[in-house]
């Protein structure tokens, strides 16, 4: 699981008591700046609340015609700067939010894309055939015996292939385009649609992608743990080809995948997983 | 043209404000890791919030605020009454659950992928009853 989080300001537009408005016009295009950099900004604006504080140090922005107050944590607890930003363009506001943030690391949009599965939990059954699925160790289970998704960073990036195995159409990917991968309501009928109904226990030691492929009973059939490594691998790799083909999930999927060896593994300890979380419940 | 008030009475005035419940927190999303959002329905509801005189929260992205178990989803579950300008409300609600910090049920969730800026801003700064 990705922790860290960089942090280091809340933005806070002060045009409360004792400050002026901005032109609306300027106010946005400034938050709109922000907001691309990474930054969070509050408005603190007349008459409503903005959100409570937390731990993080407040860059009070407003203009305060060139006096901008010395301001302190009642609870000693939180740094609070104040800047003056009378005059200024909402560009030289942005450079002067950055010079204030200094050499702080803070997470930006750009460099990284937030892609990892999402789990409708009211949808879902703890089937664990996500867990079964995942080549790359997104899914685990909680303690108590609930499927969780537990490595988002190992996620592959545009990837939503278990979205497809799941039977209960109950894991979503919010960056995706399409409904109702992309968290859209669902219909009953998408839902029948959706549904890939497998033999988990087959599933567990031979190629659930397969099922991706032939979602016909004819095609079930052709789960069989007497499969070679080789044949299951083979498989796996020909149905993967096809779904890159059809644009469903992202070449580099296919140059990442584990090898044969550590396929078989990975299925059996998610076999193991899945088995003790299903006994558990 | 007013002037700056004495350092203390704003200090008391923001905390006041700030630690004052709310009739409804709203928050804006501006999905900016990966924009799924439309721009011009995003930019035009940010646009509105700002031609209002209200508060308002904005954060750069839900999505990657999730993915890293940003505290931050905590407080802002736990504002009480809240509306929130994102996408689609199952995606919304998956995240903030998934990250430990699940929304309460009377979560008013707006969807910038499928409705547009002017209904989104009119439930967003509509009158609490
Ligand atoms: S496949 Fe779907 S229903 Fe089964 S455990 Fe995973 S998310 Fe839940
Ligand atoms: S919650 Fe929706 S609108 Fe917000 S960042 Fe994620 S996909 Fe974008």
């Amino acid at each position: 699981m990705i922790t860290h989080t960089h942090r280091p300001l809340r933005v806070v537009l002060y045009e409360g008591n004792g400050s002026i408005q901005l032109p609306a016009e300027a106010r946005a295009k400034t938050m709109m700046a922000l907001l691309d950099k990474g930054y969070t900004v509050t408005r603190s604006g007349q008459g409503a609340s903005a959100m409570p504080h937390d731990d993080r140090s407040l860059l009070v922005l407003g203009a305060f015609e060139g006096k901008a107050p010395a301001l302190e944590d009642a609870t000693g607890r939180i740094s609070i700067d104040t800047r003056d930003i009378t005059g200024l363009e909402p560009d030289a506001i942005v450079a002067l939010v950055d010079k204030s943030r200094g050499d702080k690391t803070m997470n930006e949009p750009g460099k990284w894309k937030p892609w990892f599965p999402v789990i409708d939990y009211s949808r879902c059954t703890n089937c664990m055939q996500c867990l079964s699925f995942c080549l790359f160790d997104v899914y685990g289970v909680s303690e108590d015996n609930k499927i969780q998704v537990q490595n988002n960073d190992n996620c592959k990036t545009n990837c939503p292939a278990c979205s497809r195995v799941c039977p209960e159409v109950a894991i979503m990917f919010p960056k995706y385009q399409a409904g109702p991968i992309n968290g859209d309501e669902i219909n009953e009928k998408e839902a029948g649609r959706e549904k890939i109904k497998v033999d988990i226990s087959s599933l567990l030691g031979g190629d659930i992608y397969s099922a991706l492929k032939d979602r016909s009973a004819a095609a079930k059939s052709r789960f069989s743990k007497e499969r070679s490594p080789d044949k299951a691998l083979d498989e796996r790799k020909k149905c993967l080809t096809k779904l890159v083909g059809d644009g469903f999930i992202p070449a580099d999927v296919l140059a990442s995948l584990p090898s044969t060896e550590e396929i078989l593994k990975k299925a059996e300890i998610a076999k193991a997983k899945a088995a003790a979380a299903l006994a558990g419940r | 043209m007013r002037t700056a008030p004495p350092a203390a009475t704003l200090t008391a005035t923001f905390f006041k404000r700030a630690l004052l419940s709310s009739p409804a927190t709203i928050l804006y999303c501006r999905c900016a890791y990966a924009q799924v959002v439309p721009t011009g329905v995003k930019n035009d509801v940010l646009q509105k919030l700002c031609d209002s005189s209200a508060s308002f929260e904005t954060v750069s992205d839900l999505c990657e605020m999730a993915a890293h178990r940003d505290p931050r989803l905590s407080a802002i579950a736990a504002c009480g009454k809240l509306r929130i300008a994102a996408c689609y409300p199952r995606a919304v609600k998956g995240l903030f659950e998934q990250a430990g910090s699940p929304l309460p049920a009377d979560a008013e969730i707006l969807n910038m992928r499928t409705q547009t800026a002017q209904e989104i801003a009119d439930a967003l700064l509509k009158a609490d009853p």
